[in-house]
């Protein structure tokens, strides 16, 4: 049972097992409410037909593990809807029809990935960099003025609310010093550019923040490493100051690091919808929040789900990562 | 994973017994920090603010939902009347644009809602955390096991997400705040539960809990009686890291228009509002903005403060041993109890 493989095994089987009940969870909470679930569903705005169509698409008269049978089916073998003039066949991964366009959640979801996808995957490469950097400079610089400073800047970053950040840096760049124009998301494949340019402010606002919680971590992590043994071992031995830090320290100190940024996945995701919603990126979490506001519950259960999904694939390939980079680790 | 983290996060998650060294010497360390102490000035002050808030109102003259039409500049789009958002003898800090409600009293009752919410669903967040923890360390194998899955799964979700998605099926007529505290509070309590879990299963083994047990004590007893009083230290330094993160989440949730909903003031929902004025009214985004940064940045400072003082050699200790981790997890003991 040990070894890398069974470790990667058992990894993959928990993260399949913590799917599943979050699946579970979700639909429980949002479903089985108490109260006229078809009621909530419609909207407010419902006719009592709209009311009574929406009852017999959700199968109301079933119970619930049934239902529930039902939409697991529905994700992993699609399904057929009845739209009220026509049927509409909703094939594999089908999270349900929106009450609001009947559109295919799946296929909405897919339409917004790649908006949400290029901010948070940018942004990540920018706190990685930002972060870690700043982490092993202050490390290396302990003691001097610019570690204080520095400790005092992720201080402050860390406790700035992302849309306080991305509101500032909207309106001073964009609004008073008119560095650049207020962002518009342009497709990557259309022109990548504008592309990045567009995505620049948004890409800041969401890694200023992470960005400082992640110098404090490399930080924290880099002057224990260098108290260790081995570090002494190398200074012995006559080995730099730069490559020191920069290879032996920089090794020891970057699993929690990797940790984090998984752990921060979540987080980060969170910071996503509000950056969305700031700088209009018409994304998954702007989606969500206008899913939210409408009352639309399919589009909102199926992203959440897709979110969760993301958020615990991130956690499992952290796991792996964090044994890879740093072989001490127990494969328990 | 998330477990060394945590763990990192916790200080006496080892063996060392917190707690014994007493809440004077806590205050004095606590004391010796400059900045904490710094902080823990400003936090008194905010709450302070937060519980007198309508004497100062009342002080001012004014109240937060009032509307005062002649305050503003219709003919301008609704911009405030007078230099500086409209500041004067009777409204310190101006007005809103738009509806001409007086911005101080709004922002010393949403000083209320902010610091209200974030320590209520804190609260929320550490008794759910403390129950499920210590059940989790002294069940018996299948509650234990069980109730570390569940631990795990609500770790994983993400609370941003699940909250938004939460606050969407309830109907509006449930009073906002109170909603909102419980949503952030049933939702983030997973690191809570693992740090008790942990520290229980230490404390478990420890001669004075099993010297109780000989002496015949229930498990009741034991846990009210001998373990309590050692999962202080780790709990109140989580705790304190919870109530900014708490605030931020209201504030984002409110920022998104989901959370606390007007006519009841709320930092994150004025700023929403301010988005479109700050040309016109820039103080009107300025107050809600700093006032968040300054209430966080203070209630962090102050939690790493607690960090120290609770435990002076957390600070360097942020990493432990994965092989430790798990000799703590898998505990001494375990099933001898119960």
């Amino acid at each position: 049972m040990s070894g890398f493989g069974g470790f990667v095994l058992r990894r993959g089987v928990g993260a399949v097992i913590t799917l599943f009940a979050i699946s579970v969870i979700i639909y429980v909470v949002f479903y089985a409410t108490p109260g006229n679930v078809a009621q909530i569903t419609c909207g407010p705005r419902c006719s009592p037909e709209q009311v009574h169509q929406v009852a017999q698409q959700l199968r109301l008269d079933d119970p619930l593990y049934l239902r529930y049978w039902h939409f697991l089916e529905g994700i992993l073998v699609g399904q057929d809807y009845s739209t009220g003039t026509a049927v509409q066949h909703c094939s594999a991964p089908c999270l349900g029809l929106s009450y609001q366009s009947d559109q295919q959640v799946t296929e909405l979801i897919l339409a917004k990935l790649p908006v949400s996808l290029s901010l948070v995957l940018g942004a990540m490469v920018l706190w990685l960099v930002l972060g870690v950097g700043t982490g092993m400079l202050s490390a290396w610089r302990r003691g001097r003025l610019s570690e204080r400073v520095l400790t005092g800047i992720t201080l402050a970053g860390t406790a700035t609310p992302v849309f306080v950040i991305g509101l500032v840096l909207m309106i001073v760049v964009c609004g008073e010093l008119h560095l650049l124009p207020f962002p518009q998301y342009v497709a990557f494949t259309d022109d990548p550019e504008q592309w990045a340019w567009n995505l620049l402010l948004p890409w800041l606002s969401l890694a200023l923040i992470e960005a400082a919680t992640f110098a404090r971590l490399t930080r924290a992590s880099m002057l224990e490493t260098l108290a260790e043994d081995h570090i002494r071992t190398f200074r012995a031995y006559g080995v730099g100051e730069r490559s020191v830090i920069g290879r032996h320290a920089l090794r020891g100190a970057l699993a929690p690091v990797i940790a984090l940024n998984a752990n921060n996945f979540g987080s980060a995701v969170g910071g996503a919808v509000l950056t969305e919603t700031l700088f209009g990126l018409p994304g998954i979490g702007q989606e969500l929040v206008h899913a939210v506001a409408v009352v639309d519950l399919p589009v909102v259960v199926g992203m959440v789900l897709v979110i969760g999904f993301f958020v615990v694939i991130a956690n499992a390939v952290a796991d792996l990562m964090y044994a890879v980079a740093d072989r001490r680790v127990v494969l328990a | 994973m998330s477990e060394a983290l945590v763990a990192s996060q916790a200080p006496g998650t080892d063996t060392s017994v917190p707690g014994a060294s007493g809440a004077h010497s806590f205050w004095r360390r606590l004391r010796a920090q400059r900045a904490a102490l710094v902080a823990a000035v400003v936090v008194a002050l905010l709450v302070l603010v937060a519980l007198v808030a309508p004497l100062l109102t009342a002080l001012e003259g004014q109240d937060p939902t009032t509307y005062h039409p002649s305050l503003i500049d219709s003919a301008r789009g609704g911009v405030p009347v007078g230099s500086f958002g409209g500041m004067s003898a009777h409204h310190w800090l101006g007005v809103e644009p738009q509806t001409g409600r007086d911005l101080f009293a709004r922002l010393v009752y949403g000083a209320r809602v902010s610091l209200g919410v974030a320590l209520a669903a804190t609260v929320v967040q550490v008794v759910i955390g403390i129950t499920i923890g210590v059940a989790s360390a002294l069940g018996s194998r299948w509650v234990d096991q069980l109730l570390s899955r569940v631990t795990d799964i609500i770790v994983a979700m993400p609370l941003m997400i699940m909250s938004l998605a939460l606050l969407a099926i309830v109907p509006s007529s449930f009073p906002r705040p109170v909603l909102v505290t419980l949503v952030i509070g049933l939702i983030a309590w997973g690191n809570i539960a693992k740090i008790v879990r942990a520290q229980t299963l230490t404390l478990k083994g420890l001669d004075y809990v099993s010297a109780a047990r000989l002496s015949g004590w229930g498990t009741w007893r034991i846990a009210r009686r001998e373990l309590l009083p050692g999962l202080a230290a780790p709990v109140i330094t989580y705790a304190a890291l919870l109530v900014p993160i708490n605030i931020s989440v209201e504030a984002a949730l409110s920022f998104l228009g989901v959370g606390v909903k007007p006519p009841t003031p709320s930092w994150g929902q004025m700023l929403t509002a301010a988005d479109v004025w700050y040309q016109a009214a820039p103080q009107y985004l300025l107050f809600p903005a700093g006032a968040l940064f300054v209430t966080v940045l203070a209630l962090t400072v102050l939690g790493d403060g607690v960090r120290t003082a609770l435990d002076p050699r957390a600070a360097s200790r942020l990493r432990v041993g994965a092989g430790r981790r798990r000799g703590a997890g898998s505990g001494p003991g375990k099933g001898a109890d119960a």
